[in-house]
């Protein structure tokens, strides 16, 4: 594909080509009559110490991407490189101990912890299961780990009813912390929270990520979310990346029409660029992912589209440097 | 750079409070199950559910004591000589007297000994049979229940955990199980096994496990099924805890309590089929204390149930309200637990 590397920087996370798709079956013999192709050829990298934002409107693949890196999908193609090796290709095994280098956090506070469990046993699992530590340790560990996310130690004993949203979202960071991990995925993690606490819990993101050095998947539905924490963003629409870039120019130049609607519905601050600001609405609903439109998959809502939209995919270009976008409306500059 | 950090960990003081204190025994229970336990204390149904059956609980406990056993089978329902007419309650013991209560003296101020429920055709004393018949119907149905479940329990997991084609075919074979007519099925079984293992409670028993366990294998894959879409779950697979560790410490743990709310309900129900296939004659001998077997005398004398109403009237009564008990034990936990579950059987 047409993303090159920036070779300054150490790569933490590369993916290729990657692909899930869901077959649907039918019928009693439930055979296959076709694929829902929630991800369908995405590549991107993500540098060491970095944070990547991934952003796409409801049902465009983002929980599906996180998933498959991390593999709790099976990927339908493509790769996934991490420490030098090709996750998708591990045996259930391998990845396991790999897992201990990659984590996860769940979008819904309330389904993400064992109704069951304390808190001692929800954060000191996996220190139990990779046998890293015995009882005692383990309770200073998650007791420390308690105290990383800004949570009262002494509520070790207590289960997840017994706390808020925000808090939960921050037990579930502390479980994803017990390994010291290199990435940690993190699906919409503030999107479930009240506005107030959202603030809380990116910072405390933000300050982990400069305490531990961590590199971070930062999935959003608004680009408004991600503005703050985000270093770079990739913009997702029905499977594919249409857009990839550094923040700043993302939100100073974007290119793809897509973006540039979505950009148009986040508020600006400065009143007279406000005034200004006019929204681009996109007509229609998001196709279904089973049954994606030939040739540029956003050509049914996109304003400007031409005829070769309808009969050719866009290929993903480096339209400047670092700036990658597919639209054939869009040329490589010089 | 340090004091930057502290800056942004300081959070308002509220966040550090819990939600919500638990007491110890919610803690130990579980939120769920603790709610639904003291849903079961304070619902009305369920109360009268939860007395009826501690009523029947202390009648099995004490037995020994309500109707001293005569022989060394306590099950064996002691007679009063061979004639056929039933006796009507209240009829003096003529021969063969079993041994007094020591209540009936200090309440009834003489030591003569009654039919207090009448006798059945046969002479068989009926109060005995009933209380005695208690203890039987309680160990048939749990029995069953227990053997049942387990059975189901297994099946249901071993389906929904490694699906593909052993769950197709678990679940088809379960299909096949629930085909049947319940009560034929069990007759039909019983009846088949009865020369094999001899005359007794055992035939109608092991017929009714092996047709009875198909509602909890369905209900149980289904609830792993959902159980195991949730993120918890999910993220247990993240952080890299082995699958028969997911599925016992996080599935089911949070998939079964369903199940057991429909061991509960099934109890009554098993312990009235088997009443049924015993008054049909498949089941405990005669003169064995269970109330389907004392039902059964009451055959011969359908066509004079009005001056014989005491064979049908004592042991139906027990059964009806054991029956009941446990069905409004398990509808209000059905109810307190899960709105899912309304409506199914
Ligand atoms: N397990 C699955 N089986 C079948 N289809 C699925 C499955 N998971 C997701 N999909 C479909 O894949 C598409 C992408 O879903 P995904 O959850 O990745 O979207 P998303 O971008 O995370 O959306 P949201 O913002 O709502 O979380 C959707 O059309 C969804 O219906
Ligand atoms: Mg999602």
């Amino acid at each position: 594909m047409g993303v090159t590397m920036d070779n300054t920087r150490e790569i933490a996370l590369h993916v290729e080509g990657l692909k899930k798709y869901f077959p649907i079956r039918r019928g009693i013999f439930q055979s296959h009559v076709g694929d829902v192709k929630a991800v369908d050829g995405v590549s991107f990298d993500v540098y060491k110490g970095e944070t990547l934002g991934l952003v796409g409107e409801s049902g465009c693949g983002k929980t599906t991407t996180g998933r498959t890196i991390i593999r709790l999908y099976e990927p339908t193609d493509g790769k996934v490189i991490f420490k030098g090796k090709d996750l998708a290709k591990l045996s259930s095994n391998e990845m396991r101990h790999m897992r201990k280098s990659m984590q996860m956090i769940f979008q819904d506070p309330y389904a993400s912890l064992n109704p069951r469990m304390s808190v001692f046993g929800i954060v000191g699992e996996p220190l139990e299961v990779f046998q890293l530590a015995n009882r005692q340790e383990r309770r200073e560990r998650v007791a420390e780990l308690l105290e990383l996310v800004g949570l009262n130690p002494d509520f070790m004993t207590r289960y997840p009813h017994e706390f808020s949203g925000g808090q939960r979202q921050r037990i579930g960071l502390a479980r994803a912390l017990a390994l010291n991990p290199d990435l940690v995925v993190c699906d919409e993690p503030i999107s479930a929270l009240d506005v107030s606490i959202q603030a809380q819990v990116v910072n405390l993101l933000e300050d982990l990520q400069d305490k531990l050095g961590l590199t971070y998947v930062f999935i959003a539905h608004d680009l408004s979310m991600v503005r703050h924490i985000s270093d770079r963003v990739a913009v997702m629409y029905l499977g594919k990346i249409v857009e990839l870039t550094d923040r700043s120019t993302l939100y100073a130049n974007p290119l793809h029409p897509y973006t540039q609607a979505l950009l148009s519905a986040v508020p600006v601050p400065d009143p007279v660029i406000e005034e200004k600001r006019q929204r681009i609405l996109l007509e229609g609903d998001l196709p279904s992912p089973a049954n994606p439109p030939k040739g540029c998959n956003f050509n049914t809502r996109c304003p400007k589209a031409i005829d070769i939209c309808h009969e050719v995919e866009p290929e993903m270009v480096e339209v400047q440097p670092n700036h990658f976008c597919a639209c054939h409306l869009v040329k490589p500059v010089g | 750079m340090t004091n930057e950090t502290k800056q942004t960990l300081v959070i308002d003081e509220e966040q550090f409070l819990p939600r919500r204190e638990m007491s110890n025994l919610e803690r130990w229970l579980g939120t769920d199950t603790y709610r639904a336990l003291r849903g079961m204390v304070t619902n009305p149904t369920s109360i009268v559910g939860l007395v009826l059956l501690g009523l029947f609980l202390f009648i099995a406990l004490a037995a020994p004591i309500l109707a001293p056993p005569i022989s060394s089978n306590p099950y064996q329902i002691p007679r009063d000589g061979y004639g056929s007419v039933p006796k009507p309650p209240g009829t003096l013991w003529n021969s063969r007297q079993p041994e007094l209560p020591f209540w009936w003296k200090p309440i009834m101020g003489t030591d003569q000994w009654v039919h207090i429920m009448g006798t059945a055709s046969g002479q068989w004393d009926i109060y005995y049979g009933v209380v005695w018949g208690t203890r039987t119907a309680l160990q048939v149905g749990l029995l069953i229940t227990f053997v049942g479940a387990a059975v189901g329990i297994t099946i249901g997991a071993v389906s929904a955990y490694y699906g593909g084609w052993l769950d197709m075919v678990l679940m088809r074979i379960t299909d096949i199980f629930m085909a049947f007519p319940f009560m034929l099925a069990a007759m039909t079984l019983s009846a088949v096994l009865t020369p094999v293992l001899g005359k007794g409670l055992f035939p109608p028993m092991i017929a009714l496990m092996a047709f009875g366990w198909t509602g909890f294998a369905r209900l149980l894959r289904s609830d792993i099924l959902s159980v195991r879409e949730r993120e918890y779950v999910l993220a247990a697979q993240v952080i890299g805890v082995k699958d028969a560790r997911i599925l016992f410490r996080h599935i089911l743990p949070n998939a079964i309590f369903p199940t057991l709310v429909l061991g509960s309900m099934r109890i009554g129900s098993y312990v009235i089929t088997f009443a049924g296939l015993s008054f049909l004659g498949i089941g405990a001998e005669v003169g064995y204390a269970d109330w389907g077997q004392l039902l059964s005398f009451a055959r011969a004398w359908m066509t004079n149930l009005g001056e014989y109403w005491y064979i049908v009237i004592f042991p139906g009564v027990a059964l009806v309200l054991f029956t009941l008990s446990w069905n409004l034990v398990g509808d209000a936990l059905r109810d307190v637990l899960d709105p899912r579950m309304q409506g199914s059987r």
